[in-house]
């Protein structure tokens, strides 16, 4: 079976003591996590998890058993690209001389649509939304006018189907 | 400082009371109906012992000798009661200590709730004396756990604890809870948990499913059961045992679905598996319709997955969504509760009855007669066998008693002999194949089922592993019927050198002490016996003994448990010699 990149999506109660579950899931099978990223979600108290990896399908639908599986995971979902929509975020930290002194780099900044987060007189920080690839240019195209800093946040992304959750929990309202 | 204005146990307007959180600790378990706990003492969980103190007429602590042995002895009373079993620890060693029995008791799926002291809150993460991250080496060997800092926690936690120790496909929860929160007070109430918004224990049943696992058995010329545990935790057992009467089924078990039905059923076909029946494991790669009831597809089961059961069509019925298409990808899934599936399936199923494929059993249950079960025994040479040594315990316990194994060629032969009436009868470490598991089970087992005769089964080397438990039994005077099979080796490792690493015996011999003076001077009473003209009424004075008894019986030193499907071979390739 083919590797290709799996997103995998996980609303879970608000608990410290899960994400070292999940990772636990992915230590145990030896699977690297390409980035994983947590967050508050749609739902007050729900929160939710985005783990990007490159695997196979049959080793992505058993890892998601695993996660669904424990206590505190509400629902876990995974998606190839084309089923989410997707980005990443770039911070690039800069000498502030090389932007006065390199008309290049203004240039390099217009067209990559990333934007200025603040200017010092030692450094000026910008800032890039998008895929990976775009924030990978951006990277390489400052590189040669010294860059002091670089740092890109893990994948979040939604989902184009329905995810349904706030019906799961209504649901058990309801039994209750 | 703040000023407590409440009394202890002062009742408030809201039926609720004041009282510390150690207590609360023994309140939530006498609401969930545990009375038993194993354990022992340490620093951290102090307080909760002084409760267990006040408590004692309430609620009954057994000091083990070893944390170990509390976990082991908890999962051996779950195992026979059916009930949640409780172990309690103190923090770091007492705590770790407990770690192998939550990992047995997680891959058998063994409903446990272990509480553990933890130091006080404001030292958390400072390397206090005895802390340790028992939350962070408990995780992935449990199904919950969580550290309690905040008395007030207390009881809903604790009721959670139970709620998914008990729900669903069972399994440990560990609660931690900080000496802090055991000395706080809090205004308790308790209320059961019955469900928790992100957990859903049972699926709902698909009717399609059902129609379509219908249709596959009634087109099936060979179908064959495979059961697990599944169906002793589900409380399916009648459900089977109507199941495979309506339909004539043939049925073995895997070694953890041991005595869910009679050994003597006529559809009762014999254990799959690395060193079960070798009808059942030929004839997994000759059905065309497996039925897997209850039961996960382990390697010990399977062998080699690439050529088990390719011929078949396969229907799982199975209560964890994540067991489904692990192992093994199947045709048909029913996920749900076995007794629901059976019962849904048993509404429509035809009768029916498959003699030639019952002949096939039959024929090749003869071949495994003449090559194998024969010598165990009725054997015509000198020494012992384990196998007529269990075959004499049948006799004595007249194919009743429960059965507590540990890990290695015993626990294969106990196994493949003991004959049972009665579900929830065989005892033993499965997954995790821990030695030292028998000694501390076979106590839970007994005080679990204290009606029922309890027989632990063990090698001579996993009796050194847990053999201080000795001491729990005579001091809690816990009937139960000890005999170490003795070899005088580390017998299914030394099988395995004997067989592929040309007899390099590295390791494996043991220069054994005199266990019957170690059992006497534990004050039980002890035999041993080395003569096969000594076994029946060494056996019979054992069983008929009404306190605790030690027999050892000195088996042939290097005799071999067959049949053996090789590791990573096929189960068609099972060995007989
Ligand atoms: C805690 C633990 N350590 C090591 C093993 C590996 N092991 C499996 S069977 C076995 C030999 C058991 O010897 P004994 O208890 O004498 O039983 P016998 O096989 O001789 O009946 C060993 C060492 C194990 N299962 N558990
Ligand atoms: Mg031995």
């Amino acid at each position: 079976m083919k590797n290709i990149t799996y997103t995998i999506s996980v609303y879970a109660e608000n608990n410290v003591g899960l994400l070292n579950r999940i990772s636990a899931i992915f230590l145990k099978r030896h699977i690297n996590l390409e980035s994983f990223s947590t967050s508050a979600s749609e739902i007050p108290d729900v929160f939710r998890f985005v783990i990007v990896v490159n695997t196979d399908a049959d080793r992505v639908r058993k890892i998601v058993q695993q996660i669904e599986k424990q206590v505190d995971v509400i629902k876990a979902f995974y998606h190839t690209d084309e089923e989410t929509i997707f980005q990443e975020n770039a911070l690039y930290k800069v000498k502030s001389s090389s932007l006065f002194e390199e008309r290049h780099i203004q240039n390099i900044i217009k067209s990559s649509h990333a934007t200025i987060v603040t200017v010092s007189p030692e450094f000026f920080v910008i800032e890039l939304t998008g895929f990976r690839e775009e924030t990978e240019q951006l990277r390489k195209d400052l590189t040669p006018y010294g860059l002091l800093q670089f740092v890109r946040s893990g994948r979040i992304s939604v989902t184009k189907a329905k995810m349904g959750i706030s019906e799961i929990l209504n649901k058990f309202k309801n039994t209750k | 400082m703040k000023i407590k204005t409440k009394k202890k146990s002062m009742t408030n307007h809201d039926n609720s009371i004041r009282i510390s959180g150690a207590e609360a600790v023994i309140r939530c378990l006498l609401e969930e109906g545990a009375d038993l706990v194993y354990g022992y003492p340490g620093g951290a969980i102090m307080p909760i012992y002084d409760e267990l103190y006040k408590y004692q007429d309430k609620l009954h602590h057994v000091l083990t000798r070893h944390e170990q042995g509390a976990a082991h002895s908890a999962q051996g009373f779950a195992r026979t009661s059916g009930k949640v079993g409780v172990a309690m620890a103190t923090s770091g060693p007492g705590a770790t200590n407990l770690v192998t029995g939550i990992a047995d008791a997680q891959i058998d799926s063994t409903p446990m709730v272990c509480i553990t002291g933890q130091v006080a809150s404001h030292l958390l993460g400072s390397d206090a004396f005895q802390e340790t991250d028992i939350i962070g080496i408990s995780t992935p060997v449990t199904k919950w756990n969580y550290q309690i800092t905040k008395a007030i926690e207390i009881p809903e936690i604790m009721a959670k604890a139970f709620y998914i120790a008990r729900t669903g496909r069972p399994g440990p929860v560990l609660i931690d809870i900080t000496k802090d929160a055991q000395f706080d007070s809090l205004d308790f109430s308790y209320k059961k948990c019955t469900g928790i918004r992100s957990y859903t224990p049972t699926a709902k049943l698909c009717n399609k499913s059902i129609e379509e696992a219908l249709e596959l058995i009634n087109q099936a010329k060979k179908p064959f059961v495979v059961w697990g545990q599944g169906v002793i935790l589900g409380n399916a057992e009648s459900e089977l045992k109507t199941f495979l009467e309506k339909s004539g089924i043939p049925a073995a078990w895997t070694i953890l679905g041991l005595s869910a039905l009679p050994t003597n059923h006529p559809m009762n076909r014999g254990m799959v598996g690395m060193h079960g029946n070798y009808a059942p494991n030929i004839l997994t790669n000759e059905c065309d319709l497996l039925i897997a009831i209850g039961m996960r597809f382990d390697d010990r089961v399977t062998g080699d997955l690439n050529t088990y059961a390719k011929q078949a069509k396969i229907i799982h019925l199975e209560l964890d969504p994540a067991e489904v298409n692990k192992n093994v990808v199947v045709d048909v899934a029913l996920i749900s509760d076995c007794k629901i599936s059976l019962q849904e399936l048993n509404k429509k199923i035809k009768t029916k009855v498959y003699p030639n494929w019952i002949k096939c059993f039959d024929d090749l249950d003869k071949i495994e007669y003449e090559k194998v079960i024969k010598y165990d025994l009725h054997p015509k040479k000198e020494g012992l066998t384990m196998g007529e040594s269990i075959e004499m315990i049948n006799k004595y316990s007249k194919n009743d008693a429960i059965i507590v194994t540990d890990v290695g060629q015993h626990q294969m032969v106990a196994c493949r002999y003991a004959k049972f009436s009665q579900t929830k009868s065989n005892v033993t470490s499965g997954g995790l194949g821990t030695m030292g598991f028998a000694l501390p089970a076979a106590i839970g087992a007994k005080m679990g089922a204290p009606r029922r005769e309890v027989v632990a089964v063990i090698g001579d080397g996993g009796y050194q592993m847990t053999i201080q438990e000795l001491g729990t039994i005579f001091q809690q005077q816990i009937a139960v019927k000890i005999v170490v099979l003795n070899n005088d080796f580390l017998g299914m490792v030394r099988q395995w050198q004997q067989l592929f690493f040309d007899k390099r015996y590295a390791s494996t011999e043991m220069v054994n002490p005199d266990f019957v003076t170690i059992a006497k001077g534990f004050r039980i009473k002890a035999k041993r016996v080395e003569k096969r003209d000594e076994l029946e009424t060494a056996i019979s004075e054992m069983i008929n003994s009404k306190e605790p008894y030690f027999l050892e019986i000195c088996v042939e030193k290097e005799d071999n448990v067959f049949p053996m499907i090789p590791s990573g071979a096929s189960v068609s390739d099972i060995r007989l010699e």
